[in-house]
């Protein structure tokens, strides 16, 4: 029977299966950072425990790291975590790109640029955007401490076999629509707990069409409609992409490259859901409200409680327009902003600054904004200044920062103040998650980059940016 | 960990869907490297006013609830980041139980790692009203109930869970009892 790419992966890495019991699973990539990781290690040294496999492991700071001045950690309890890292790194030998290593960044950027992640591998690490890597057509997934423990001691986890959904986009994006309003529409159109239970892979042209960059913001938002895991089928695209990748031997590529290949969906094979949504029907979006599935197209209006029909929806409607102090019926248009953020595991690769460099290109940041661009690693900047983008963007009056999450979730010093409104390329518009109070509107690169020149947000198909 | 078997107690009724990781405790709080004292952290923007002052409209707040073992939540609890921290303080804060109608996926495996029982139940929104009126319930994990009000409902429960559960097993050691399997996957797949 034609299979899908979940159960490949999933058959591929059974060590051991047994009725009524979840499979033990083996992991091939654990990817750490500094937050979920002490406590894990922690563990292991009470009970005397060794790290099984080091070399299939992979450390780096990023939740913590500074991005104005790496020389200064001003919160005491920050600099210890990521001192704990290192010194963890050391005792149980786990690689690890430490603040000022060339090839530290954000975890979820890193890893695909280095060619650690690769199609057909499962991937763990203790952050739930772990589902970016799944772009590649891996099996990744975010994990909690106790399981990092278990991952580390035993480079395996139990796993219940997930169900399988399909979310399907059929035709063409349209002009000006990227990765980021696709996924923004999806977690819009289905809930944020559609995917619960399940593993999701993408299928459809606008998917296909994209780059690896584009699918990785795609994936890396599985998480906020549910999703443990979201993937892609790889393709000529993902093997291109990971050519002369640091952790792909070149002698090793054509091999490698046909095995890659074998994990794709097979034709006619079956999932225990499928969604669809057409290209057409995605516009620039917005998220106006306190969760990611709470958003709009650029043209239309905040939703009002007629609108829905569960009171429990209606009261969540009302909770999140007072936290986001909008009132129902507004424009999406009228919302004014006070911060820019782009950045974050979800948009801060080299395609996502280009597109809002685009933007901005010759152009000022609007007198009431304050604007940061933070590069997803270290490469990504070094490439960018490369192509003058950093130039552009200090022109246009924005800051240039050191890579890390940064505003993301703001546990470094990047905080937008209470009260006050961001636009931010990130993933998560929680209360208080860019800072206690602060009020956070999901956008793509090119809409942030559109709302930081005109204050508030703006449709950037009508910028004529893309003439 | 510590097994879970029985409690009653009076219900925490937190009536609100899409609960956050964020909300049960936010970032500026995970830069601790230990895993005890999360609960004074506990639904922090929530629980506290601006000044630290407890926000006495806050249901956690109410004295009728100073000491409940079980809360009761609406749909979807616990989505968002997979930072443990969000189990390891609402175990310090003194919760056991939790109950929803769903949870997000790694939450509720979380959870299970720590001891704390989440029970998925369609009817949290009966067990909600039921706290808010001021009555207790009883959970019994062996026969997957939940007593409230004159009401048991049946819950289900992964056996495997249920077993690391009841019997507050360390899941590493099981583990190693696979270590051949482990090491005859590795000879064949590196």
């Amino acid at each position: 029977m034609a299979k899908t790419i979940i159960e490949k992966v999933w058959n591929d890495h059974i060590v051991y299966e047994e009725e009524n019991k979840p499979d033990l699973l083996y992991i091939d990539l654990h990817l750490i950072h500094e937050v979920t990781s002490p406590q894990a290690f922690e563990g292991l040294r009470l009970k005397g425990r060794k790290v099984r496999r080091p070399d299939l492991s992979f450390a780096t700071m990023d939740h913590n790291v500074p991005t104005k001045n790496r020389e200064v950690i001003k919160d005491p309890v920050s600099k210890q975590q990521m001192n704990t890292l290192a010194d963890n790194c050391k005792e149980f030998g786990i690689p690890l790109a430490h603040m000022h290593h060339p090839d530290q960044g954000i975890v979820h950027v890193i890893g695909p640029e280095l060619g650690l992640t690769q199609p057909g591998k499962t991937i763990v690490c203790g952050d739930s955007h772990t589902s970016t890597h799944g772009a590649f057509g891996a099996l990744a997934f975010g994990i909690g401490t106790s399981e990092v423990e278990h991952v580390l001691s035993t480079q395996t986890l139990w796993q219940s076999k997930p169900k399988t959904m399909e979310i399907k986009v059929e035709g063409d994006l349209g002009f000006g629509v990227t990765a980021k309003d696709v996924i923004l529409a999806i977690i819009s159109k289905f809930g944020v707990d559609a995917g619960t239970g399940y593993v999701v892979e993408y299928t459809g042209d606008a998917i296909r069409k994209m780059s690896m960059e584009e699918r990785m913001t795609v994936c890396n938002m599985s998480i906020e409609a549910g999703a443990r895991a979201g993937l892609i089928s790889p393709d000529e695209t993902t093997a291109e992409f990971l050519k002369n990748r640091a952790y792909v031997p070149a002698d090793q590529y054509e091999e490698l490259k046909e095995k890659w290949l074998s994990y794709a969906t097979e034709e006619g094979a079956v999932y225990d859901k499928t969604l669809t949504i057409h290209a057409d029907e995605i516009e620039p979006f917005v998220t106006w409200g306190t969760n990611p599935s709470m958003g709009s197209g650029i043209s239309a209006h905040v939703p009002t409680a007629e609108d829905y029909t569960q009171n429990s929806k209606k009261e969540e409607l009302k909770q999140a327009l007072a936290y986001m102090d909008l009132s129902e019926g507004m424009p999406i248009t009228d919302i004014e902003i006070q911060h820019v953020f782009i950045g974050s595991c979800t948009n801060s690769r080299i395609g996502d600054l280009r597109a809002a460099a685009k933007v901005i290109e010759g152009k000022k940041v609007h007198e009431n904004v304050t604007a940061i661009v933070v590069p997803g690693s270290f490469t990504v900047k070094m490439k960018a200044e490369e192509e003058g983008l950093d130039q552009v963007f200090k022109d246009a009056g924005f800051e240039w920062r050191e890579s890390g999450c940064s505003m993301c979730l703001a546990m470094n010093d990047d905080i937008v103040p209470a009260g006050e409104r961001c636009a931010s390329t990130s993933n998560r518009n929680f209360e208080g998650r860019q800072g206690a109070g602060a009020r956070t509107h999901l956008v793509s690169p090119a809409m942030a980059a559109a709302a930081a020149v005109t204050g508030k947000f703006t449709d950037v198909r009508k910028m004529n940016v893309y003439a | 960990m510590e097994p879970v078997k029985k409690l009653t107690s009076s219900i925490a009724p937190l009536d609100r869907i899409n609960v956050d990781t964020d909300q049960i405790i936010p970032k500026q709080f995970l830069k601790r490297i230990e895993r005890t004292g999360f609960g004074q952290f506990l639904f922090y923007g929530w629980r506290f006013n601006e000044d630290g002052t407890p926000n006495e409209d806050f249901i956690l707040n109410h004295p009728a609830y100073k000491n409940s073992e079980i809360l009761a939540a609406g749909e979807n609890f616990g989505c968002g980041s997979s930072r443990e921290h969000a189990p390891w303080s609402l175990q310090d804060y003194g919760f056991k139980v939790i109950i929803a109608p769903s949870f997000a996926d790694i939450f509720y495996n979380n959870c299970v790692k720590n001891g704390i029982l989440a029970i998925r139940l369609e009817e949290a929104d009966r067990v909600i009203q039921a706290g808010k009126e001021g009555k207790s319930a009883a959970v019994d994990l062996e026969s997957q109930t939940v007593s409230c009000g004159g009401h048991t409902w049946h819950f289900d429960i992964d056996p495997y869970w249920k077993q690391m559960l009841l019997n507050g097993w360390d899941e590493i050691s099981i583990t190693f009892q696979y270590e051949d399997a482990i090491r005859k996957y590795e000879e064949s797949h590196v």
